[in-house]
């Protein structure tokens, strides 16, 4: 068409007119870190592989490996874990946290039903590793290092792998079929594990066994004990002693009324074992608030629903043959439990202590290198002791204790320990950008309550060891999995790109690959306000 | 164990895309083919509502249509910004006469496509909300009434933005604008006043009426694409706030026109032939105050000594139509 | 085919036979019979494929035809005075966008007061709109200016006005000859829009232009005006040799071959101006008539040409430019050649009859002085009443110091 002058014009020839000139913001995607993975001990990308699970089918294999890229043990930790991440999840702002612990238990039951494997991701190295026991750490770092070509060989001292995995969790939490079957999964690496040998003298094993490097991760194995006025004829026991027992086939004698002492995780476990065993009264004893109780909410919860009572502000004063007297105490103005001069008196025919744990460090042998404080081995951030080639983590070091923290601690020493052997220094450590809550747009995420695992009944809760909560069938774990809200990721949600007013975002072809189009932005910001997942960003133009 | 199959989809429909979705259940915005019926160059302000609806509906049409499509646009902003010489933002077919008359200019194209056996090719009209409920209005009724097969698309900004921010039949009560100044004992833009489009358009008892906002990319496309699939006059009425003349941030466009809707302010919904058949009810209810209070606009009303009485009486219209409309679920129950 | 026929009626069946795709009108007198007229073919589907649109306002009328021809479709509408000032927005919207289409102006009086009744002031007030504006002296010439109407707007893709006096023409029922269909088809090739909506071609018609570009589109809007003259002519040649009668035009000179008095008029006065100055020309006055058919664009050296040698030529407007005079005065002085009087006289006002006798008295009134050629004239006024109600209106003027002592 001959057209006429300037009144008519050819489509889309604006584009010649750059009004990217106008801007004096830009708009940058990013990739921030999310609360969840930022808070897993064990390192966990939980938001991608809650991602790749967020697809199903396929998506279940993809995100269980991307767990087993630091985590070995999925289907423990989807038991064990007292999910720190879900503490930290976003969403429990919106409404409740993301179940991520559910749905990581759904996928570690998912591989080993499917016999999903891993292999090792470098060539063997020729270099050769001690591990000294096989527990979350040991087994954590063995599983890391094997990975990375080392030759590994993991020395216990009890009979059977997976430490207090093994011996301190009662099987109603982690029943030990999905426990041996982790650990065979991890050992097919090609990793030597040597059960019934303790190291009793490392320095000796390293000198005569020519080891280029060794990872302690012996645990906490020995109950603490306290001071206890007690009559001769008071059966008093430690927690760690009992279920170490329990697990070796022993039935120890409980009485009808069995009270435990302590607040943490262990003393539940035995006030909750205890029922199982018969007791009719299992009564914890603690001298603080339920609120200040190092045990996890959800434990307290299901002991109570087992019939576990709890004494909150009590402390033993004396064990007397028929029982106990306590204590009652109060809180101060700052918060910390005194004592009252009120007391009670308590009928107990034994008593449980479960007042922490403590390591047996004999084997380090008077000579060591090693320097230890307060009963456990000095690391640096990289878990290197003082005596070079020589790492330690687990329960074995100083900090909180847990499975997964074990975990953690065995793969980033892990990755020292490569790091070590290669002669690189250690990576520095990166900056953290936290996805705060305030950067997500909820409104575009669906409504949708959180999904809880359901649990075993109670009448079989009394007098069975059986796993009492339950897993997610395959439509709850995808329902839960997509409850994620993606913090401070793009997952592919189009709105930028549905949204620029000036065009000027660029779809890619593969999902969540977008181009902000600088020739064209005039900075608005619009973008940025209705990302779903805080995932772009403005930034002041260099003028 | 629960039965019922839970059934969830992340961003489910409410954000443009999903890649849990099929294709189909995602908007054309979405898509990387989308037509961008005005594409990038165009010199609307930053962040304006009016650009984004312009694409968004146009692109539904042209994919509502397989690409048979025209438009005629009114004078305005869109027209102004889009295209002025040598550079043009649209890539569809595309007419431009006057302020107050798009809709007899539609009509008149529609009356030649179905004269020439063009009948395939659908006409849009647009235009802002002074073209539409001012202006406009003789020849939008006279379309209207004669049933003629156009879809007469209104941008409400509620107001003469492009010249300079002067109220128009469409601007809400207590609005300052620079015609209405809250000087004195004044309140901005007086009660009373105004004009219901939507509301006279059913009165045409025309085929299809509707209204949406850019804060729901979904339900502003389906409309579109309703509106599409019927023949004779149909109306869209889509809220479009302007930074400029409401004094909101640039970022916070879509941010606003959800909490118009959330509100109550601004009521979603669909007619046929005069009957409302369909609304889309409130899912997160805010009181006025939260959508008021991010427009400079409004600001009189909450500057010492404030007017929580025009508020109140911007909560009571809000109110009103929550009720007249059932847009609150909770309230309906 | 020859028939005897009502002016509307003739020219609806002539749009008709030009077979317009879309027809979009407002009823306004005298304009109605027309519209009505093609209502009903368009209903009858005698027009098909036609579409009639029944709109609100002569606004919403234009703006049809806007759309219409903008989408490719041939295009008409009619409509008379205070219907034209209502499209007045919307008439160089169409010719600045280059929209063919031809309108049929009745042409009426404006109010206030209001008046039905004829005259020029309409289309005249609408001169520089753009569009190009043919006055038809008689019935034969409206319809056959309709035929041209058509084929002009599409070569040049301007829009045509044709003016036809209302009521005088409209309403007047005489013998006209209709083109026949197959003629009107063969003069007329289908249309072929310079640009239009196409969603395989998509381009943006009707862009803002600022001052970086707006004065050149002027000018090429006026070159193309200008060159129209050819085509008008060209178009009327053409019709002649198709149709075998003259029609159109530039011009229509009568009788001025050694005229020294040319009274120089629009529309439906040619026909009892022949008369008068055959009457003349019998009485030995050296008396010639110039119609002006083309008005727009002005043909200016043609009307130079035509006046060559005239010592008196004498204005007919039948409109008035209050506070400056006439308008079609002011054309005809731009071209009247140096030392010719020019004597504009305003008559036929509002439906106030232009007969024989008052053309007669207007020729002898210039002849013998009476009527000057520096000033407008009024001629035809009932002079004693407008005396008194002038003077009426004087004493009642406030004097301009408020009137104090």
């Amino acid at each position: 068409m001959n057209l006429p002058f300037a009144v008519t014009l050819g489509p889309g020839s604006s584009r010649a007119d750059h009004t990217g000139a106008w801007r004096t913001e830009r708009a940058v995607y990013v990739q921030r870190t999310a609360p969840c993975g930022n808070a897993c001990p064990a390192g966990e990308d939980v938001r991608s592989w809650l991602y790749d699970a967020e697809s199903g089918g396929a998506g279940y294999e993809a995100a269980w490996r991307r767990i087993m890229e630091t985590n070995p043990f999925p289907a423990v930790c989807g038991r064990v874990c007292y999910h720190p991440c879900e503490t930290a999840c976003n969403r429990g702002h919106l409404d409740e946290a993301v179940g991520i612990n559910s749905v990581e238990r759904f996928l570690g039951d998912e591989a080993l039903a499917q016999g999903w494997r891993v292999e090792a991701t470098a060539a063997p190295t020729g270099r050769r590793v001690l591990v000294v026991g096989s527990g979350p750490a040991g087994l954590s770092a063995a599983y890391h290092l094997a990975r990375r070509g080392h030759a590994v060989t993991v020395r216990e001292s009890a009979p059977v792998a997976g430490g207090m995995m093994r011996y301190g969790i009662p099987r109603y939490r982690l029943p030990r079929e999905v426990l041996d079957a982790e650990i065979r999964r991890l050992l097919a690496l090609g990793i030597q594990l040597e059960v019934d040998t303790p190291v009793t003298d490392l320095d000796a094993v390293m000198e005569a066994e020519g080891w280029d490097a060794a990872f302690l991760a012996v645990g906490a194995q020995l109950g603490h004990r306290t001071y206890l006025p007690a009559a001769s004829a008071a059966r008093i026991l430690d927690a760690v002693s009992l279920l170490h027992g329990l697990e070796e086939g022993e039935r120890p004698l409980l009485g009808r009324r069995v009270a435990v002492y302590g607040g943490g995780n262990t003393a539940v476990d035995a006030a909750r074992t205890a029922r199982r065993l018969g007791a009719s009264d299992a009564v914890v004893v603690y001298r603080r608030t339920r609120e200040r109780m190092p045990a996890h909410a959800e434990e307290v919860a299901d002991a109570e629903a087992e019939g576990v009572v709890f004494h909150w502000l009590s402390t033993i004063e004396r064990v007397e043959p028929e029982g106990l007297v306590i204590e009652r105490m109060e809180l101060d103005e700052d918060g910390f439990p005194r004592l009252t001069g009120r007391t009670e008196r308590l009928a107990a025919d034994s008593v449980v202590l479960a007042l922490g744990q403590d390591t047996d460090l004999s084997f380090l042998g008077e000579a060591s290198a090693l320097r230890v404080s307060d009963g456990t081995i000095d690391t640096d951030r990289a878990f290197a002791t003082t005596r070079p080639g020589v790492f330690a983590g687990g329960d074995v070091v100083a900090g909180e204790r847990s499975v997964t923290i074990a975990i953690g601690h065995g793969r980033r020493a892990a990755e020292s320990i490569d790091d070590w052997l290669a002669g690189r220094p250690p990576a520095p450590e990166a900056d953290v950008d936290l996805a705060p809550y305030e950067a997500l747009n909820t409104w575009y995420f669906q409504d949708a309550d959180r999904a809880h695992r359901e649990r075993l009944e109670l009448a079989r809760r009394s007098s069975t060891f059986d796993e009492v909560v339950h897993g997610l069938d395959r439509e709850t774990a995808l329902y839960e999995a997509r409850r994620c809200l993606s913090c401070g990721s793009c997952f592919s949600c189009d709105n930028c790109y549905a949204m620029c007013p000036d065009d000027a975002v660029i779809k890619l072809g593969p999902p969540g690959e977008y181009v902000i189009d600088l020739d064209y932005c005039k900075g608005c910001g619009l973008c940025v306000q209705e990302c779903p997942a805080g995932a772009i960003v403005m930034v002041p133009e260099e003028t | 164990m629960t039965t019922t199959p839970l059934r969830l989809y992340q961003v489910g429909t409410f954000a443009a895309g999903n890649r849990l979705l099929d294709p189909s259940e995602r908007t054309v915005q979405s898509s990387a083919d989308r037509a961008s019926s005005i594409t990038s160059g165009h010199r609307a302000c930053r962040g304006c509502g009016e650009a984004l609806a312009a694409r968004v509906v146009m692109d539904a049409a042209m994919r509502a249509t397989g690409g048979r499509l025209v438009t005629v646009n009114a004078t305005g902003c869109l027209e102004v910004f889009s295209t002025p010489f040598p550079e043009s933002a649209w890539q569809v077919p595309w007419l431009h006469s006057l302020f107050g008359n798009a809709a007899a200019v539609a009509s008149g194209v529609a009356a030649a496509m179905r004269a020439t056996g063009r009948d395939d090719v659908r006409v849009l009209a647009q235009a802002g909300d002074g073209g539409t409920v001012d202006i406009g209005l003789g020849c939008l009724s006279g379309m209207f009434e004669r049933n003629d097969d156009v879809l007469f698309v209104c941008y409400d900004n509620q107001g003469y933005m492009n010249t300079g921010v002067q109220r128009s039949g469409a601007t809400p009560a207590g609005a300052s604008t620079a015609n209405t100044r809250p000087v004195g004992s004044g309140i901005g833009n007086a009660f009373g006043t105004g004009k219901n489009l939507p509301r006279i358009a059913m009165a045409h008892e025309i085929p299809y009426v509707a209204t949406a906002t850019i804060a729901d990319l979904h339900d502003l496309e389906a409309k579109v694409t309703s509106a599409m699939s019927r023949r004779g006059a149909r109306y869209l009425h889509v809220l479009v706030p302007c930074p400029l003349g409401w004094g909101s941030d640039a970022s916070d466009t879509v941010r606003v026109a959800r909490l118009a809707t959330q509100s109550g302010l601004f009521p979603v919904f669909e007619a046929e032939h005069g009957t409302v058949t369909q609304v889309t009810p409130i899912r997160r209810r805010v009181p006025v105050e939260e959508y008021l209070r991010l427009q400079t606009r409004f600001r009189h009303l909450f500057t010492e000594p404030g007017r929580p009485d025009v508020v109140a009486a911007l909560q009571a219209q809000a109110d009103r139509d929550i009720a007249r409309y059932g847009l609150d679920p909770e309230e309906e129950s | 085919m020859r028939r005897q026929l009502e002016g509307s009626l003739a020219v609806a069946d002539t749009v008709a036979r030009c077979r317009p795709r879309v027809v979009a009108a407002y009823p306004i007198s005298p304009q109605t019979h027309i519209v009505e007229a093609l209502s009903e073919l368009v209903a009858s589907g005698g027009l098909a494929p036609c579409e009639y649109l029944t709109v609100e306002s002569e606004f919403g009328a234009l703006s049809a035809c806007i759309g219409a021809s903008a989408a490719g479709a041939r295009t008409y509408t009619a409509t008379a005075s205070q219907g034209l000032l209502f499209m007045a927005e919307a008439l160089p919207n169409a010719s600045g966008l280059g929209l063919p289409m031809v309108m049929t102006v009745a042409n009426r009086a404006l109010g206030a007061p209001i008046n039905i009744w004829n005259d020029h002031s309409d289309a005249l007030s609408q001169r520089d709109a753009g569009w190009l504006m043919l006055f038809a002296s008689s019935n034969q010439e409206a319809v056959d200016l309709h035929v041209q109407a058509f084929a002009l707007s599409e070569r040049t893709s301007l829009p045509v006005m044709v003016c036809m006096d209302g009521f005088v023409l409209t309403h007047a029922v005489e013998e006209v000859d209709v083109p026949e269909q197959e003629q009107v088809d063969a003069f007329l090739p289908d249309f072929h829009p310079r640009q239009s909506l196409d969603p395989d071609h998509p381009v943006t018609i009707g862009a803002m232009v600022g001052p970086e570009a707006f004065t050149e589109v002027k000018y090429l809007m006026a070159h193309r005006q200008l060159r129209a003259l050819d085509e008008v002519s060209a178009v009327a040649q053409e019709f002649e040799s198709a149709f075998g009668r003259t029609s159109g035009g530039l011009l229509q000179p009568y009788r001025t071959d050694g005229a020294e008095l040319v009274v120089v008029a629009l529309g439906s006065v040619l026909g009892s101006l022949a008369d008068v100055v055959d009457e003349l020309r019998d009485e030995g006055l050296a008396v010639g008539a110039l119609g002006i058919c083309c008005y727009r664009p002005w043909p200016f050296d043609e009307v130079r040409d035509a006046l060559r040698g005239v010592t008196d030529v004498v204005v007919v407007n039948r409109a008035v430019a209050v506070g400056s005079g006439s308008i079609l005065g002011q054309d005809v002085r731009l071209s009247a050649p140096r030392g010719t009087a020019v004597h504009d006289v305003v008559l036929g006002l509002g439906g106030r009859p232009v007969t024989r006798d008052v053309l007669r008295r207007l020729v002898l009134d210039v002849v013998t002085g009476r009527v000057g050629s520096d000033s407008l004239t009024f001629f035809d006024l009932d002079h004693d009443r407008a005396a008194a109600e002038l003077a009426r209106e004087l004493a009642d003027t406030v004097p301009a110091n408020g009137g104090g002592s």
